[in-house]
């Protein structure tokens, strides 16, 4: 029991590292209806942002309280990822904005590979490890919590209160939602849509960057090829929770974590990606709009 | 040619027979009901015109009758010309099409925008195709067989282009048409599939007085040279009055009037329902619509 | 944007400014975006902890370079582009004559791959054209055969599926694995692992018939990853990372081996001199021969029912299903047959490289082979086959260009920026050319003439 209870707060941490992701694809799907492939990428160039800028806080500032080095660090982490993320949207998406369906999937595949190889040419291809950031392990009731973990759970809880508001209760969100439904309409009652996209783009980017922060200070390490895994499972998650849905993004990331968690602890940690994509699988199969998303209806 | 269009339709010995018949059909999306125990039926050679108000599940019966949505309940069956029956409701939306010879048009136009004129034309022909060209392989092969079907395949669909007006323009994308054009080119595609009932939602739909006319004579054609039984569904009064020999009228997911177009026009539960009254002021619309059309007859005389 | 200003001198300077603000705009964004990457670098020292190096003056050069190009986009480009773009639309009402050249290219560039080999014989030597023959000429040939393979899928039946590369790796395992425990020759196994790329290509395509546009592409790319995870795993048979190597060649039909110790051996039974370069001319045949049978039975498969009502899927799968077309099948044999091609270029390809692993088989491959369908435009052989020279030829180029070590100095590799600038190149042609290559489509039957269909008509499919 403990063992299983264990598992399951593993599980909640990565899942809200995934969830984190998961937003920033359901955002950009639901609003332009194009899978941002680059979005993985984003999130690793969150990671190295982090990394870069605790290592000139350590060399600049040897005894920076963990706190503020954390702070600091998402902090640039997300304007970083935002900028990045908002230049591509300018330069390879909207060019194609009501064009060919599989235009910007294409671009958005050729900039997430122009991505991770501009972080090997300008950073290098090797792992790149950071002492630990935060060591301690909290005991509760025979379950060992660590305060890494605690940290995670916590600022996801806090950011997705955020969202959770800005898109339900601001004008902006109201824009959103808003070109989401019908861009035409929403132009034509004085929404400007472009720029509204955009803002979901730096949005679903700060949010990546901050799983790119988390990320790095659970694990302690972050290399080039990041994007790619940890993207396709937080693209699983959002599909998985039904793509577009918020509240299915986050519980869809849950969901992967709790599986990979579980599955590893259970079974062989070598099947683990097996069985997150069998399990995306058999759910699509059985309900092929996932488990929050709205059923898509045949218009005969 | 699989529906060989020279053939007369014998309308009057047939009059008797019905195509299709609908016995207690009843759909239900959650909890609405959107078809109500309807029955009526088609007979062979007529055409039959499907109306009511906005809403009324026309659509929905249509809808039905080609194997999109599975009835909640009640039973439809075919009977082609040979005798053999089908039940609809057990059959899937391409069975319907293939098996049964149902074939259908719809509301907002459904053409393969992207291939030309022709090509719309030889996709329907598929089945037919299909079995000439040995399920593709001996097609590949090159077989002499599959090339004489393809060949007859292009003829007949230039004796529908021929029919719809729209020979000049066989080699355009369809999605190039005009929409009038379109809507032909819809009805002579499933014309193609070579079927016994012909299903049509609203055809004459956004069309301007000549298209509309030039519709009339294509689905007129349709029946005296290949004796295809028509339903349709309309809101063009006057496309209905004029071509239909049967009318069944809908209103909330019930019929509320089945017979001749004349008789149906002077149904006041018809009138009632089109001008929208309520129930117990029926019989005062009746008394004024009765009223004014002797004055009408009086001021033709 | 032209200025309504009458006196040209004026325009001339407020285009100027814009420039140089449009340029200053872009200074300050790429500095922001370069300032961590690129100005700063981490490292490992010689007590393996990182450490920051700077490269201020990489970053000014990132950014020099980013506002000249801006300035020069706003000030020449953009205008130049807008006055090709109205010339253009003039010039469209006149029916073009296409050049001898574009009517006969296909025949032209057949006639030219069947005398690359010979000729660059002729030009670098037997040993010397071993290069030119296998990287350019095999690999590009891989490439071309699997996007028309994709194609029929994406291109034609509009169903968008990012694990091709699976059946690749079916292919290649099969031959591989076949080979090396039951002895069995390529001639054999190659069509074998066709078939059984198709079967697994129905086997995957079944659950996910129901499945449309990005949720199948989700589906098929879990599949996709699914199938080389397994191969990673399942190291009793794969042998896992490590691959199976030592993978029989193909012979020339059991007549001629290309087996060095073999009695039959190619060069020995002709009295040539010793060399790799033969086996690869006869495997640039093999893929050239593999790939027009490709191009031909998709050809032929367009003027066929089955071939149209892929097209029509595309279009639009309501109407198909109205006129009596059953999707399931019509899908079905669309993913077979793609696969099974995916499939021959797998088992060519084992029996190319003599081994095979998992690391071939990447999602990467996939998106590669997608996205050269889409930019030579979807469903245009033709198109797909200049794409596919242009990206592989394209960055495979880069290998050679080792000159540019004396500008940059002796560190830089340019094998490092290959799939840098691939990924660069992917998007800069899309943006220009959204519809490919090839935008227009060609009727599979015509009556009075035949006419090309414009992109703007097509649909590229919902599922």
């Amino acid at each position: 029991m403990e063992y299983f209870v264990q598992q399951l707060v593993n599980g909640l941490t990565l899942g809200s590292i995934y969830g984190m992701i998961a937003i920033g694809y359901t955002m950009v799907y639901g609003i332009i209806g194009m899978i941002n492939f680059a979005h993985g990428d984003i999130f690793m160039l969150g990671g190295f942002a982090a990394l870069i800028v605790f290592l000139a806080l350590t060399s600049l500032f040897a005894g920076i309280p963990v706190v503020l080095a954390l702070l600091i660090m998402m902090i640039v982490a997300m304007i970083m990822a935002s900028l990045w993320n908002w230049t591509i949207e300018r330069v390879a998406y909207r060019p194609l904005r009501g064009s060919f369906r599989l235009a910007p999937l294409i671009t958005a595949i050729g900039m997430s590979i122009a991505l991770s190889n501009f972080i090997q040419v300008t950073q290098g291809p090797r792992n790149k490890p950071i002492p630990p950031l935060v060591s301690s392990v909290y005991n509760i009731a025979g379950i060992s919590i660590s305060l890494k973990q605690i940290i995670i759970i916590l600022i996801t809880a806090i950011l997705l209160s955020v969202f959770w508001y800005i898109v339900h209760r601001t004008p902006l969100g109201r824009a959103q939602r808003a070109t989401e439904q019908d861009r035409k309409m929403a132009a034509l009652l004085g929404i400007d849509v472009d720029r509204t996209i955009s803002v979901t783009f730096i949005m679903g980017a700060a949010l990546a960057a901050v799983a790119g922060t988390m990320y790095l200070m659970y694990y302690g390490v972050v290399v080039f090829t990041d994007g790619f895994i940890p993207g396709v499972k937080a693209f699983t998650a959002a599909v998985l929770g039904g793509i577009g849905s918020l509240p299915g993004a986050v519980l869809g990331g849950l969901l992967i974590g709790l599986i990979e968690s579980l599955w590893s602890a259970y079974f062989t940690i070598d099947y683990k990606d097996v069985a997150t994509f069998s399990i995306l699988a058999i759910v699509l199969i059985f309900k092929p709009s996932g488990i929050l998303g709205r059923p898509e209806v045949e218009k005969v | 040619m699989a529906s060989a269009p020279t053939t007369k339709a014998a309308a009057g010995a047939a009059a008797q027979d019905p195509i299709l018949k609908v016995e207690h059909l009843s759909m239900r999306f959650g909890g609405l009901m959107a078809i109500n125990d309807l029955s009526f039926e088609c007979r062979r050679g007529d055409i039959t015109a499907l109306i009511g108000p906005n809403g009324a599940g026309k659509t929905t019966v249509f809808n039905c009758i080609t194997g999109f949505y599975k009835p909640t309940m009640g039973m439809m069956t075919l009977r082609q010309k040979g005798g053999q029956d089908y039940l609809l409701e057990r059959l899937a939306d391409f069975e319907i099409t293939k098996r049964a010879k149902v074939a259908r048009t719809f509301q907002n136009i459904r053409l393969f925008t992207g291939l030309t004129v022709l090509e719309n034309l030889l996709v329907a022909q598929h089945n037919a195709l299909m079995r000439a060209s040995g399920y593709t392989i001996l097609g590949l092969f090159g077989f002499p067989a599959y090339r004489k079907a393809s060949k007859e395949s292009i003829e007949l669909a230039r004796y529908w282009l021929d029919k719809a007006s729209l020979t000049e323009r066989a080699d355009d994308p369809a999605g190039d048409l005009p929409y009038g054009a379109q809507r032909r080119l819809e009805i002579a595609r499933a014309m193609c599939t070579g079927p016994e009932l012909l299903c049509l939602d609203e055809p004459a739909a956004g069309l301007n007085p000549r298209e509309s006319l030039a519709l009339n004579t294509l689905l007129q054609g349709i029946r005296a040279d290949t004796g295809t039984s028509i339903l349709l569904i309309e809101h063009d009064m006057s496309v209905v009055m004029e071509i239909s020999d049967h009318v069944v009228v809908l209103e909330y997911g019930q019929k509320i009037s089945d017979g001749t177009p004349d008789f149906v026009k002077n149904d006041p539960k018809v009138i009632a329902a089109y001008l929208g009254v309520e129930d117990d002021e029926v019989e005062e619309v009746i008394a004024e619509v009765e009223e004014v059309a002797h004055e009408v007859e009086g001021g033709q005389k | 944007m032209a200025t309504v200003s009458a006196n040209p001198a004026r325009a001339e300077a407020s285009s100027t400014a814009r420039a140089l603000r449009e340029a200053v705009f872009a200074g300050i964004i790429a500095f922001g975006l370069f300032v961590l990457y690129v100005g700063l670098k981490t490292d490992q020292n010689i007590s393996n902890e990182l450490i920051l190096v700077q490269r201020w003056g990489l970053l000014a050069i990132f950014v020099g370079v980013a506002m000249v190009a801006r300035f020069i986009g706003v000030l020449y480009v953009q205008p130049f582009l807008k006055r090709r773009r109205t010339a253009k639309s003039e010039a469209s009402d006149l029916e073009l004559q296409p050049s001898y050249f574009r009517r006969n290219f296909s025949t032209i560039a057949i006639i030219a791959l069947v005398l690359y080999p010979p000729l660059m014989v002729a030009l670098f030597g037997t040993q010397g054209s071993l290069k030119w023959v296998d990287n350019f000429g095999i690999q590009i040939l891989i490439y071309v055969m699997l996007a028309w393979g994709l194609n029929i899928v994406v291109g034609l039946a509009g169903l968008l599926d990012l694990g091709y590369v699976a059946f690749y790796a079916v292919g290649a395992y099969s031959y591989a694995l076949l080979s090396t425990h039951l002895g069995l020759s390529f001639w054999v196994l190659l069509p074998l692992s066709g078939l059984l790329a198709a079967v697994w290509g129905m086997v995957l395509g079944f659950p996910v018939l129901r499945l449309r546009g990005d949720y199948l592409a989700i589906v098929t790319l879990a599949f996709g990853e699914i199938i080389r995870l397994v191969l990673i795993n399942w190291t009793d048979v794969t042998q896992g990372t490590f691959g199976v190597s030592g993978v029989a060649k193909a012979s020339i039909f059991g007549i001629y081996s290309f087996d060095v110790g073999a009695a039959n051996n190619f060069a020995k039974v002709w009295g040539l001199p010793m060399s790799a370069a033969y086996y690869k001319i006869f495997l640039f045949y093999v893929i050239l021969a593999l790939a027009l049978l490709t191009a031909f039975v998709t050809i032929r498969l367009r003027r066929m029912p089955v071939g149209r009502a892929w097209e029509a899927l595309r279009e639009d799968e309501i109407a198909c299903r109205s006129l009596g077309i059953n999707t399931v099948t019509t899908k079905l044999t669309a993913f077979a047959t793609g696969a099974m091609f995916g499939g021959f270029a797998g088992s060519f390809f084992a029996a190319r490289q003599g081994f095979v692993s998992p690391e071939s088989f990447v999602f990467l491959e996939s998106a590669v082979i997608l996205a050269i369908v889409v930019l030579g435009g979807m469903g245009s052989l033709v198109g797909i086959a200049v794409a596919a020279v242009l990206m592989i030829g394209g960055t495979e180029i880069l290998r050679e260009l080792t000159f540019l070590k004396a500008v940059f100095g002796p560190d830089f590799t340019p094998e490092l920026y290959r799939m840098l600038i691939f990924g660069l190149a992917m998007v800069v042609v899309m943006v220009l050319k959204p519809r490919g290559f090839v935008g227009s489509r060609e009727p599979s039957a015509f009556l009075h003439e035949r006419k090309s269909v414009s992109s703007s008509f097509t649909k590229e499919g919902h599922g």
